[in-house]
């Protein structure tokens, strides 16, 4: 578990230093991604080091780039040339191949395994110099050092926030045969990649949820022959079991101030929401209603808690403002929306959606036009997780009779599956930004 | 995974039917000791029925599975019969007790299948109860779509899955 803190927290990513070029911000129009991506090239860094680098940084940049779907990244084998430092562009190559941006980098060997990666953008119509950043970490942390660059590029081209080195969390199952299971609690990089096994077990494990400051999880597990929640601590790998009443125990979503948890009790004889006070451990319930009220999400300002109700006559999802108690009714098209999840500006909502068709996709609802776009072709698409910059949804689905992760922009334009680790995989929940 | 009882209790009458077809070329001993265990008679069983017909006292060749239509929890009529005989069993024997598992199959979303799973769990368990049943000898727990009794993504699939296990803890 240590070895989880220190890729966690310190991330032992340091940026020694940083002088951005002088000329104006460039933020490209998200809306351009939707039918025009931008065309960028990431050119393979330059290597001086004796041994062959265990990752190709440039490679992991450009996957992260281009899965956001606002970029279209050009393949090395179309490249004419592979500069590394500046004198060595020509840029009117570059304007042949259409490219927009251009990405070139350097790795230096430094003592013993310690590595600095210089990297420049730059912007080929205009022939500027974007960023010269110089980011410093080890051979052995080159993935980490990957996606900080993708963090500045695309903090850089878009205005907004990367969230490349971020981590993600998932269960996978793995038939053992008679009848016996082996349940597993996974964290990876955001890109699936460097999968960890943070808890494993017997009896399934479900519903694993991030605390806002990224040090804690919440999840449920049948460890005891019925539900319970626990929160397990992400540095030293200590659990505590928060909740046991008898019935369920489910569904657990911390507060954005991460002192509460909202979660789904039925001890009062039906599943009701119920907020959770870690510090005082004292307990007030949200919903009174003889349907299943679950799968509770909390809105970012922390004023109102989103969630499932069979209320209606079939489950839909529903908000209730925590101070009024006020009640609204959210999706009103499909037979079957469950499991929201807002974006983390509140305006879009994330779900499971069954239509006409009687499939279960990830659609979204717009909240402020009331619109809803069904994002994913796949097929029992559930648990819909948002990235913390609200570019890409992260779901699980099946790919032939495995349960697997696959990915959609927000504008369900770019569709990817994640590399498949063994057995089942579903569930994934996204980190908040980590450092 | 786990064969039910129904298919223990059809395995059994098979092997009854198969013995006592053996047992009309000769060996009535060996017919004896075979069937003699669980209906303590070769008589009436050629045709497979007395497997089923045991006593209240005996809730060993009862149903223990029931099944469910999509997103529903109502119990179906063709579990009637052996509910109540495990009612009568309980009201009975008042230290008897039963742990009912509910199971939701894998479409719709994991916890709205627990919620699901915890319905048909408590239908049966309100069907005991007013059967004679009492409250103290029931427990509900749900697995949601957590541990499906066949693994597949087609009806035939799930309608084995959308179900309420009922096993005795104590008899």
């Amino acid at each position: 578990m240590k070895k989880v803190f220190q890729l966690l927290l310190i991330n032992c990513v340091l940026l020694l230093s940083s002088w951005s070029s002088a000329e104006s911000d460039l933020a490209i129009e998200i809306t351009k991604g939707i039918d025009e991506p931008t065309p960028v090239a990431v050119v393979p860094f330059a290597w001086d080091g004796n041994s062959a680098l265990k990752e190709d940084v440039a490679k992991i940049v450009s996957a992260d780039l281009g899965r956001t779907g606002l970029f279209k990244m050009m393949s090395p084998q179309n490249m004419l040339s592979f500069p590394s430092k500046e004198d060595q562009v020509y840029f009117r190559d570059w304007r042949v191949s259409k490219t927009e941006f251009l990405i070139i980098g350097r790795q230096i060997a430094a003592e013993g395994r310690q590595i600095k990666v210089e990297f420049e953008l730059y912007d080929v119509l205009k022939e500027q110099r974007l960023l010269l950043e110089r980011v410093s970490g080890t051979q052995d942390n080159l993935r980490d050092v990957a996606h900080y660059i993708s963090d500045m590029i695309y903090q850089k081209l878009t205005g907004i926030r990367g969230a490349f080195s971020t981590r993600i969390v998932y269960v996978t199952a793995k038939q053992l045969g008679q009848g016996k299971v082996n349940y597993r609690l996974k964290m990876a990089d955001s890109d699936g990649a460097r999968p960890v096994t943070i808890r494993q077990q017997s009896e399934p494990l479900m519903s694993p949820a991030w605390s806002r400051d990224g040090t804690k999880l919440a999840y449920v597990s049948f460890e005891s022959g019925k539900p319970a929640i626990y929160i397990q601590y992400l540095a030293t790998g200590k659990r505590e079991k928060v909740q046991s009443f008898r019935g369920l125990n489910g569904a657990p979503s911390w507060s954005p101030s991460g002192n509460k948890l909202a979660i789904v009790l039925s001890k009062d004889g039906n599943p009701e929401i119920y907020v959770l006070d870690l510090n005082s451990r004292s307990l007030s319930r949200i919903t009174h209603h003889y349907g299943i009220d679950t799968e509770p999400s909390w809105s970012p300002d922390g004023q109102s808690l989103i969630f499932t109700s069979d209320r209606g006559g079939q489950p839909q999802i529903y908000r209730i403002h925590l101070p009024t108690r006020q009640l609204e009714r959210v999706t009103f098209e499909g037979n079957y929306n469950s499991r929201g999840r807002l974006t983390h500006d509140g305006r879009f909502l994330a779900m499971v959606h069954r239509g006409i068709d009687n499939v279960f996709h990830i659609a979204v609802q717009d909240l402020k036009t009331g619109r809803l776009d069904v994002l994913t072709d796949t097929y029992l698409d559930e648990s819909p997780t948002i990235a913390p910059n609200g570019s890409i949804i992260l779901y699980a689905t099946q790919k032939g009779v495995k349960g697997v992760l696959g990915g959609v922009t927000l504008d369900g334009n770019v569709r990817f599956i994640l590399p498949a680790s063994s057995g089942d995989v579903r569930e994934p929940a996204w980190s908040p930004y980590l450092q | 995974m786990r064969a039910s009882n129904v298919t223990k209790a059809v395995a059994l009458a098979l092997s009854v039917a198969w013995v006592a077809g053996c047992s009309t070329s000769g060996s009535d001993s060996m017919s004896g000791t075979e069937t003699g265990t669980d209906t303590g008679t070769t008589q009436g069983v050629n045709n497979g029925t007395g497997v089923t017909g045991s006593s209240m006292s005996d809730v060993a060749n009862l149903q223990t599975v029931f099944y469910f239509d999509f997103d529903k929890s109502v119990v179906k009529a063709n579990g009637f019969s052996d509910l109540e005989k495990h009612a009568a069993y309980l009201a009975a024997n008042p230290s008897a007790q039963v742990v009912l598992e509910g199971h939701a199959d894998e479409r719709g979303t994991r916890e709205y299948n627990m919620a699901l799973g915890e319905r048909r769990a408590k239908a049966v368990s309100r069907f005991l109860q007013v059967n004679g049943a009492s409250g103290s000898q029931v427990e509900s727990v749900s697995f949601g779509e957590e541990k499906p009794e066949i693994l597949g993504h087609s009806e035939s699939s799930w309608s084995q899955n959308r179900r309420v296990e009922l096993k005795y803890v104590s008899r």
